[in-house]
């Protein structure tokens, strides 16, 4: 089954080579990753989406937790809440397919980020899945680029993942 | 109080209170070396390789509880540090390591003896640390020792740039009392629920088993866990590990378990209705074949570590914590408890461990012509009266010690279990002996295990650590030998050497005394020569029955009650060699 873990770290150098270097140690997947520092400069944030029975599952937070930098540690799966993946697709255009390509990018509420004569840089957002519909709405040989942030996640409701 | 970096790190080691730091200088920890000759505080035990400073340092701090200190330089003197590293992350030993490291402004341009030395030891310590700012050094170090020594301890690496040690950089020194960490809180007493729940269901067990690991030892609950045993009167067994943490003379005691357990250690895992785990890991030399383990038992494990709990094997009563206040707190509900132990299931579930040990599963051929190896470890029990600090290499005579010397105190047998490293037994006796002088210190060897780090005599003498080696000498890597015997036809893949140097000169050219034995007759007097000679190493060189192996044992992909026994006894083939 899929999870996804959000993951208070020390910002430190190393601190995520660390949590890379567990997962291929012990030959766990690592399905996306997503790092930033959070509002207290001295904490990131990694967003790790991963796959495993509930057996490995509780492995990977037990040894995540083990890790001296891991600060907290939540999965997301475990309870209700929002995920959202930013992408940005770079697709060839001509005269015929810009129209196409525009109402496309509405229905999807996305946006045009850059405009060239034979580009379209479209931005979408919004759970993954929503993301992949995008990209096979789109014929494939015009698109140049597909740029994925991998998903973020956050827990709806009052509790949060915090000191 | 102003100092330099290099100044802080060996005041810092002072009021940490570290007696000996083994190490080998090299250039990016000059500046520290030049700091250690100006004091006299804190000892520096000069090695020959550095895989021998981590070993003395391990074998230092299972002897004594107290972490190892290890100093080496940045590339090879950090790389070969990574054996030693892993050896004791294995086993969960306390251990700081100091590595110097080129400049700060120079790291990542494959500088000269440039080795990511953070990156490399990363899968093998609890913790690494690289000091880029000499102001957060002694915080740093203080740190390090925090991380090692508590929780389930283990390795800790402070990585040094040279430029942090600069001796005309000063800043001022304080180094703290206690340090915090809010990523870290190690210390938990155990969930009172759940103690009393496996208490409850312990007192129900008809056929039970205490099975105890390296954690009582490193968590100082020897004496806990005789109590709490003695209090039940259930059979104990110890792994490897564990040998010492409960008195293996004491009628309770069945014997390690595992491969080369006991008969009826193994045994009565397999028909067990309840195993307590404490301090143990379930590794896989002690499980067997997973699918068939304990398969009528209901399992409680206490573990300080949770990764530990339902890892391979799951677990009904899990117990998170130290095993020292969790057995304590049993101990006190046993005493408060209307129920007791069935007595009547127990007498019954005893009368069938005393069948399994009638088998008697160590016996060996006594009447040889050769020098049994498990003669010369029951030698050795009583030439040092069963009090000796003894230490191994890896192999078959690894297990012997471990099987046929009774420990009866924890702390006393000091191999390398996790990891398996051939080369440990010498530079640990040499960390043991320096801890204990007075002690009588034996390292447990074989020809190939000692010559991985045989360098290491030439420490012993600098040093007059007076251990004594016995090296049981069969001209075999005898347990790849054994293994090659019953999975590979006898074909005998280099698990032999033509050439196998003459360790009584050997010894000698190192300074020390040696000793060749050739005969059954000759092994106790040999004993008792060498321990009588207080101040001086002595090798023994004891030549031993090319072709004995390890029994019994459980062969890879079977269970505990699919034990290979000794067939029968005298069908070596003895006599031909004789």
């Amino acid at each position: 089954m899929r999870h996804i873990l959000s993951i208070l770290i020390e910002n430190e150098s190393g601190a995520l080579s660390r949590v890379a270097g567990l997962f291929s140690a012990r030959g766990y997947n690592i399905e996306s990753l997503a790092v930033a520092v959070t509002e207290d400069p001295s904490l990131s944030r990694i967003t790790l989406v991963t796959r495993g029975s509930e057996e490995i599952i509780e492995q990977i937070t037990k040894q995540l937790n083990k890790l001296i930098d891991v600060v907290k540690l939540i999965d997301l799966a475990e309870s209700e809440h929002i995920e959202r993946e930013l992408m940005m697709v770079k697709i060839k255009t001509d005269e015929h397919s810009r129209d196409e390509i525009r109402s496309l990018a509405d229905i999807f509420r996305g946006k045009i980020l850059d405009v060239t004569p034979t580009t379209y840089v479209v931005e979408i957002t919004g759970p993954s899945e929503k993301l992949d519909a995008f990209v096979a709405a789109v014929a494939s040989e015009t698109i140049i680029e597909v740029v994925r942030s991998g998903p973020t996640g956050i827990s709806r409701g009052e509790k949060g993942l915090h000191l | 109080m102003e100092l330099s970096g290099a100044q802080i790190l060996v005041q810092s080691l002072k009021d940490e209170g570290v007696e000996y730091i083994f190490g080998y200088p090299g250039g990016a920890v000059l500046h520290l070396y030049d700091a250690i000759f100006q004091q006299d505080d804190v000892k520096h035990i000069l090695v020959r390789h550095e895989q021998g400073a981590t070993h003395s340092a391990d074998g230092y701090a299972r002897a004594t509880g107290k972490p190892g200190v290890v100093l080496v330089t940045s590339g090879p003197g950090a790389t070969n540090a990574i054996t030693g590293i892993a050896t004791a992350y294995m086993d969960s030993i306390p251990m700081v390591i100091i590595s110097g490291q080129v400049s700060l402004p120079v790291i990542g341009s494959d500088a000269f003896q440039e080795v990511d030395m953070v990156g490399i030891s990363r899968p093998c310590v609890k913790h690494n640390f690289l000091v880029k700012d000499v102001t957060k050094l002694a915080e740093t170090v203080k740190k390090a020792f925090y991380v090692a020594t508590s929780g389930r301890p283990g390795p800790v690496v402070v990585d040094i740039p040279k430029d942090i040690t600069d001796p005309n950089i000063k800043v001022p020194y304080k180094y703290p009392k206690k340090v915090t960490m809010r990523s870290y809180n190690p210390a938990v007493s155990g969930h009172k629920g759940q103690i009393k729940k496996a208490v409850e269901l312990l007192l129900t067990a008809q056929k039970p088993v205490i099975y105890s690991g390296g954690g009582v030892i490193l968590g100082e609950a020897s004496a806990e866990l005789t109590e709490f045993s003695r209090l039940l009167g259930y059979p104990i067994t110890n792994t490897l590990m564990g040998l010492g943490a409960y008195p293996a003379t004491d009628k309770q005691f069945i014997g390690m378990l595992g491969m080369h357990g006991s008969y009826e250690a193994n045994m009565a895992m397999h028909e067990s209705d309840l195993i307590i785990a404490i301090g143990a890991r379930f590794d896989d030399r002690v499980t067997g074949k997973l699918d068939l383990f304990c398969p009528y038992a209901k399992i409680i494990h206490i573990d300080i570590d949770p990764a530990s709990i339902s890892k391979t094997v799951k677990v009904d009563i899990p117990i998170v914590g130290e095993v020292k206040p969790v057995l304590e707190q049993m101990i006190s509900l046993l005493n408060d408890s209307k129920t007791k132990p069935n007595k009547k299931a127990l007498e019954s579930w005893w009368q069938q461990i005393d069948q399994w040990r009638a088998i008697q599963c160590l016996e060996y051929d006594r009447d040889s012509l050769l020098i049994k190896p498990q003669y010369v470890i029951e030698q050795l029990y009583e030439v040092t009266r069963g009090d000796a600090y003894v230490t191994s290499d890896v192999g078959q005579h690894q297990m012997w010690a471990a099987q046929y010397y009774r420990f009866d105190k924890p702390r006393r047998w000091i191999n390398s279990g996790g990891l398996g490293t051939m080369g440990f037994g010498l530079p640990a006796a040499i960390g043991v002996k320096l801890a204990f002088p007075d002690a009588d210190v034996a390292c447990v060897t074989g020809e190939a295990s000692i010559q991985m780090c045989i360098q290491e005599l030439s420490t012993a003498l600098q040093y007059k650590t007076p251990v004594k080696i016995i090296n049981l000498n069969n001209r075999y890597m005898g347990m790849v030998r054994q293994w090659q015997e019953f999975t590979y036809e006898s074909r005998y893949s280099h698990s032999y050497m033509d050439t196998i140097p003459e360790f009584v000169q050997l010894a000698e050219a190192y300074g020390h005394v040696g000793m060749r034995i050739d005969k059954p007759h000759e092994v106790r007097p040999a004993l008792e020569k060498a321990f009588a000679l207080k101040d001086r190493t002595v090798f023994l060189d004891i030549m031993t029955d090319r072709t004995e192996n390890v029994y019994p044992m459980i062969e890879a992909g079977k269970g505990h009650h699919d034990m290979k026994l000794r067939v029968a006894l005298g069908t070596s083939t003895d006599r031909e060699l004789a």
